[in-house]
């Protein structure tokens, strides 16, 4: 089973990198952007096919380790 | 005064941290990440700078996960003495020993220079060698040191008397042209409430010698190793 968990940063606190990017996507002349926040992707391989372990076990990856929650969100989906 | 300083895949300045330790009169032992126990009689556990697991994931988070930690823990809640300097201060906020979080650089440049600092207080057993509102000249380097966390614990570090050093300029002056890198009320250092953790991302054990440009950093060392021994 496959699980994606993607981690961002909460409203409000600053994004430097997410900043840099924006200013280098309007320097390039791309249209229509209106802000950039930067986060973080992971694609994870689980070994079980149980869907409500699999949820308990990405859960606890993520608040032991993954997200950081003084600044970040996650969230969580499992694929086949 | 027996201090364990932590080695983790990464560390670079756990040898110059030690030898600030010695001068100033301490016993030095080194563990190593993968521990599982702090030497025995270890009386402060000593999280060095560098940049441990090459800042993965976000500075200091693979370290704060460390089995060393478990035991650094649990030496924290018995009241036991932590110094987290630098790389050291990213681990013990990952680690739960202190709260917010050193996200980058506002310029997001690295900054490596000298600074000054303001000691907010002398009544603790990092500080009782300065004076309460002395400037120090000490070092920085780092890309993320920039110190956040949310407004009710800025509030309770404020209102506790739990913010140990601030980015100053010379004259002392709590300055916004003074902060090098965006932190929340140029915060430099924090203590736990109980002042047996210490996190700063400063290097105070840069400027332990004459010949290398300063000694303000010694007193941080010699305060540690007067202080009462803790549990």
């Amino acid at each position: 089973m496959k699980a994606r968990v993607t981690v961002t940063l909460k409203n409000g606190v600053l994004d430097p990198q997410g900043k840099a990017i924006e200013g280098a996507l309007k320097s390039l002349g791309i249209d229509g952007v209106g802000s950039v926040r930067q986060g973080k992707v992971f694609d994870i391989e689980l070994n079980s096919a149980d869907k409500a372990a699999a949820e308990a076990a990405l859960k606890a990856a993520c608040e032991k380790l993954l997200a950081n929650t003084v600044i970040e969100n996650y969230r969580v989906e499992i694929g086949a | 005064m027996k201090a364990a300083v932590i080695t983790f895949p990464g560390s670079n300045r756990d040898g110059d941290v030690a030898n600030a330790l010695k001068r100033a009169g301490a016993e030095v032992v080194h563990s190593w990440h993968a521990d599982t126990e702090l030497p025995k009689g270890t009386d402060v556990v000593v999280l060095p700078g560098g940049f441990s697991y090459g800042d993965y994931l976000r500075t200091g988070a693979i370290a704060g996960r460390a089995h060393i930690m478990d035991a650094t823990r649990a030496h924290a809640a018995r009241g036991g003495y932590v110094l987290g300097i630098c790389n050291g201060f990213q681990i013990a906020c990952e680690a739960g020993l202190l709260p917010g979080i050193l996200v980058r650089n506002a310029n997001l440049k690295f900054v490596c220079k000298r600074q000054h600092l303001k000691v907010e207080r002398d009544d603790t057993p990092y500080t009782s060698a300065y004076a309460k509102g002395q400037v120090i000249d000490v070092c920085i380097a780092h890309g993320e040191g920039n110190y956040i966390a949310d407004a009710e614990t800025l509030a309770r570090l404020e209102g506790e008397g739990l913010v140990a050093f601030r980015y100053a300029d010379a004259q002392g002056q709590v300055t916004a042209a003074a902060n090098p890198n965006g932190s929340l009320n140029n915060i430099a250092g924090i203590y736990s409430p109980g002042f047996n953790v210490l996190g700063l991302m400063p290097h105070p054990e840069n400027l332990i010698d004459s010949l290398v440009g300063g000694t303000d950093g010694r007193g941080l060392f010699e305060s540690l190793v007067g202080a009462k021994r803790a549990a």
